[in-house]
C-alpha cells in the first residue's frame, strides 16, 4: 500500500490550539509522525522580566486559560520562598481549595473534549454542563470564572465567607453524584471502551524514559503526584488517595482522571472544614532579593515547574516556566505510531495538551527540514543584526 | 407522449412524492432529529427553519472546484445522488400503495440506495485532496461492512410474506401483524445498518470531522455541497420509509389523508429511534465496524432468515 503523509494541524478540527503533527500513513495505519512546535510564541519569559513581581502575577496568570491558579501558585511560591515571607495557614487554605475546584474544572473539561474526540457528543455536552457547577464556584469565590486572579505577593486577595462554604459544599455534593455516574458511563458503555481500550499505549519503561508526567503518567504506573510526594500549601495534612493505574493506555488516563475528580471533592471538603482563622495575606516588601528559587506544583495536567531569580530589584531577573505540557508532547509520537488514524485524535487529547502553555520559540528550517537551536550568543548576534538592518547599533552595549 | 400521461408523471416527479415532498420532509427530518438530540443532550437546538435556512445559505455560497480534479464528474456527483434517491421514492409506499410496484422491486430500491453511496466514494476519490481520498477510502469500506447485514435484514421479511415487492411485503405484515414482532431483531439490525448508510453516529466514520476534517465532502462547497446535503437529507426519507414498508407494514392498510398521517407518524418514531442510537453512542474505528459487522450482525441476520424460513414452513 502506498504511504500517504496527512498533516494534523495546525489548524484542524481535533486541536483547538495550533500544533501540527505529520501523520504517515498506510491506508488507516500511522507509521510514523512529528510534533512540530513553536505556533504560539508569546515571549512571556521575556515580558515577565520588564514587570514587577506583582505585575507577573496576572501576567503569568495567562500562561494558560485553564490552570491559570497553578502558574501564578508556583511562580508565587519561589518569590515568596526568596522573600522569606510566611504566607498565613488560612492563604494556605484558600489557595489549596482554589487550586482542587481548578482541578475539578480542568479535569471536566477533558472528559468532555474526550467524548468530542471520540464523535461521543452527548459526553462532550453532559459533562461541560455539570462543569458550569464548578465554575460557579470558583466566580462565588474569586469573582471570576476563568483568570481567578486570587494570589498576590503573601497570601490571597480575597476571603472565603461561611455562605460559600455552604454553598461550594452542596455544589460539590452535585458533582460528586455526577461523577458517580461518568465512573459508571466511562467503565462500562461500550463504544468509549472500544475506542479508549489498548489506545495509544505507553509501557511503563517507556514513560520513565520520556520522562511523562501528570495523569498520563499515572496511567502508567508512574507514581509523580507531586501533591504527595513533595508537599505543598496544605497538601501534606490532607488525607487522599494518589490515584494510578496499569492499563498505560488513555483508558486508563480517563480512569485516573475521573477518579482524580473524587480525591478533589474530598481535599476541599477536608480544606473547608479545616480552614483555620487569622489573616489571607501578608505584607511583602517591593523589593525582593538576591536569590533564586526553583518550584514544583501539581497542576491539572502534571508538574508545573517555575524558577525565579530575583536581583534585588522590584522585577524577577528570569523567571523560567515549564508547563506540563511540555513534558508530555515527546510521549506523543510513541503512542501514536502503529496505531490507527482513527485514534490519533483521541492520543493527543489523552495527555490533556495545551500548546500556548507550553510554547516557547523554535526555528524551523525548511530548506533543510531540521530544527535549529539558538544558543544565548547565537539569539544575542540574531538580534544586534536585526536592529542593525533597521538602522539600530546595539553591538556596544 | 400525450399531455394527459405527461403531467401526472411530472406531479409524480416534482411535487409528490418526488423532489418538493422528499426535499420538504427531509428538512423536517434533519431539524427533527437535530432538535431531538439537541433535548437529549440538555441543549436548545436549532429553529424549525434551520434545515432550510442552511440549505440557502450554501447555495448562496461560492463553488470552488478544485484544479487537479475531474470538473464535469465533481460537478454532477451531487445531482446524481439526488436522483437515484428520488427515483426510489416511486416504489415505496408513502400514502397508499406504491406509485410502481413490480415484483423484485425490493431489490431495485437497495440498488438505487447503494448508488448515493458510490458517488460520495467518487466525490472524495475525484478531490485528490489527502483528508478527501481517506473519507472516500473509508464510505467505500463502509459500504462493504453494513450493506451485507442490510440486505440480509430485508431478505428476511421477503421471504416470510414470499414476494420481492415491498407494497406486497406491507401488504402481509397489514394482515398478520403478529409477525411483526417475529422481526424485531432483523428490524433492529436494519436500524443500525441504516444508521451506517445515512454516516451518523456510531458510524459516521467517513466524515469524522476530529479525524478528518470534512472527508469525502472536503473539496465541496456551496450549491454542490448544498445539494450533497440534500440527497443526505432525501435519503433518510427514503431508509426510514423501507424500513417502514419492509418491516411495520408500511401505512397499515390505510390510503388518503389518514396513510399520509400514519407514515408520518411511523417514520418519525423511526427517526426517534435512529436518534436515540446517535446520542446514546460514540463513534467506532472503522476496522472495529466492519468487525462488528461481519461478525455479529451478519450471524444475527442469518438467525433470523433460518427463523423466517422455518416459519414460513410451518404457515405452508
Amino acid at each position: 500500500m502506498t504511504k500517504m503523509t496527512i498533516p494534523l494541524g495546525p489548524q484542524h478540527p481535533a486541536l483547538k490550539e495550533p500544533v501540527n503533527f505529520s501523520l504517515v500513513l498506510e491506508g488507516e495505519q500511522i507509521t510514523g509522525s512529528t510534533v512540530n512546535l513553536g505556533y504560539n510564541h508569546r515571549g512571556i519569559e521575556k515580558a515577565a522580566e520588564s514587570r514587577t513581581y506583582l505585575q507577573d502575577i496576572y501576567l503569568l496568570e495567562r500562561v494558560c486559560g485553564i490552570c491559570s491558579h497553578s502558574h501564578t501558585t508556583c511562580y508565587l511560591t519561589c518569590v515568596e520562598e526568596i522573600a522569606k515571607a510566611e504566607v498565613p495557614e488560612r492563604a494556605k487554605a484558600i489557595r489549596t481549595i482554589v487550586a482542587e475546584l481548578e482541578r475539578i474544572h480542568s479535569h471536566l473539561l477533558w472528559l468532555g473534549i474526550a467524548g468530542y474526540e471520540m464523535g461521543f457528543e452527548t459526553l462532550f455536552m453532559y459533562s461541560w454542563r455539570d462543569r458550569e457547577q464548578v465554575l460557579d464556584c470558583l466566580e462565588l469565590v474569586s469573582g471570576n470564572r476563568v483568570h481567578y486572579a486570587m494570589n498576590t505577593i503573601g497570601g490571597v486577595r480575597r476571603d472565603i465567607t461561611p455562605e460559600q462554604k455552604t454553598e461550594i459544599l452542596r455544589r460539590v455534593s452535585i458533582l460528586e453524584e455526577r461523577t458517580k455516574y461518568y465512573i459508571k458511563l466511562g467503565t462500562e458503555e461500550a463504544t468509549v471502551l472500544a475506542r479508549t481500550q489498548n489506545v495509544g499505549l505507553l509501557p511503563h519503561d517507556v514513560a520513565m524514559n520520556l520522562g511523562t508526567i501528570g495523569p498520563t503518567g499515572r496511567a502508567s504506573g508512574i507514581k509523580c503526584d507531586v501533591r504527595k510526594h513533595e508537599p505543598y500549601l496544605l497538601y501534606g495534612k490532607l488525607d487522599f488517595k494518589e490515584i494510578t493505574h496499569d492499563t498505560n493506555d488513555v483508558f486508563g488516563r480517563l480512569v485516573v482522571r475521573v477518579l482524580e475528580l473524587v480525591e478533589s471533592y474530598k481535599i476541599i471538603r477536608q480544606v473547608l472544614n479545616y480552614l483555620p482563622d487569622g489573616p489571607i495575606a501578608v505584607k511583602v516588601p517591593a523589593k525582593i532579593g538576591p536569590g533564586e528559587a526553583t518550584n514544583r506544583y501539581e497542576a491539572p495536567r502534571g508538574e508545573d515547574i517555575h524558577y525565579v531569580k530575583a536581583n534585588g530589584t522590584d522585577k524577577p531577573e528570569r523567571v523560567k516556566v515549564r508547563a506540563p505540557t511540555m513534558a508530555n508532547y515527546v510521549a506523543v509520537p510513541y503512542m501514536l505510531n502503529s496505531g490507527y488514524l482513527a485514534d490519533a485524535p483521541m492520543t493527543i487529547a489523552a495527555i490533556d495538551p495545551c500548546m500556548s502553555c507550553t510554547d516557547r520559540a523554535m526555528v524551523y528550517d525548511t530548506k533543510k527540514n531540521k530544527v535549529r537551536i539558538y544558543g544565548w550568543d547565537d539569539l544575542r548576534k540574531l538580534g544586534i543584526e536585526h536592529y542593525k538592518k533597521r538602522g539600530v547599533d546595539f553591538s556596544k552595549l | 407522449m400525450t399531455i394527459d400521461s405527461t403531467l401526472p408523471a411530472l406531479t409524480y416527479i416534482l411535487v409528490f412524492p418526488g423532489f418538493t415532498f422528499l426535499a420538504v420532509y427531509g428538512f423536517f427530518l434533519q431539524w427533527f432529529d437535530r432538535k431531538l438530540s439537541a433535548v437529549m443532550q440538555n441543549r436548545v437546538g436549532p429553529p424549525w427553519y434551520q434545515a432550510l435556512a442552511d440549505f440557502i445559505k450554501l447555495l448562496a455560497k461560492e463553488v470552488i472546484v478544485p484544479e487537479v480534479c475531474d470538473t464535469v464528474m465533481f460537478k454532477v456527483l451531487p445531482y446524481f445522488a439526488m436522483a437515484a434517491v428520488m427515483t426510489s421514492v416511486f416504489m415505496l409506499p408513502v400514502w397508499t400503495d406504491a406509485l410502481y410496484a413490480f415484483q423484485g422491486d425490493l431489490i431495485v430500491v437497495i440498488y438505487l440506495l447503494t448508488i448515493p453511496t458510490v458517488t460520495f466514494f467518487l466525490a472524495g476519490w475525484s478531490s485528490t485532496s489527502p483528508y478527501a481520498t481517506i473519507g472516500a477510502m473509508r464510505v467505500l469500506t463502509q459500504l462493504f461492512a453494513y450493506e451485507v447485514p442490510l440486505m440480509l435484514a430485508l431478505i428476511g421479511p421477503a421471504i416470510l410474506a414470499g414476494t420481492w415487492n415491498i407494497s406486497e411485503i406491507a401488504g402481509f405484515f397489514t394482515n398478520n401483524k403478529l409477525y411483526m414482532l417475529a422481526q424485531i431483531p432483523g428490524l433492529i439490525i436494519a436500524l443500525l445498518a441504516l444508521q451506517g448508510k445515512l454516516e451518523r453516529v456510531p458510524f459516521d466514520i467517513p466524515h469524522a470531522k476530529n479525524e478528518i476534517v470534512g472527508g469525502q465532502f472536503t473539496e465541496y462547497s456551496g450549491r454542490l455541497l448544498a445539494f450533497f446535503y440534500l440527497a443526505i437529507d432525501m435519503e433518510m426519507v427514503v431508509g426510514v420509509a423501507l424500513v417502514n414498508a419492509v418491516f411495520l407494514g408500511g401505512t397499515l392498510g390505510t390510503a388518503g389523508l389518514l396513510g399520509m398521517a400514519v407514515f408520518l407518524a411511523k417514520t418519525m418514531a423511526i427517526v426517534f429511534l435512529l436518534t436515540l442510537v446517535k446520542v446514546a453512542m460514540g463513534r467506532v474505528r472503522i476496522d472495529q465496524m466492519v468487525r462488528g459487522c461481519w461478525q455479529i450482525l451478519a450471524p444475527l441476520c442469518l438467525a433470523q432468515i433460518l427463523f423466517d424460513i422455518f416459519l414460513k414452513f410451518k404457515l405452508g
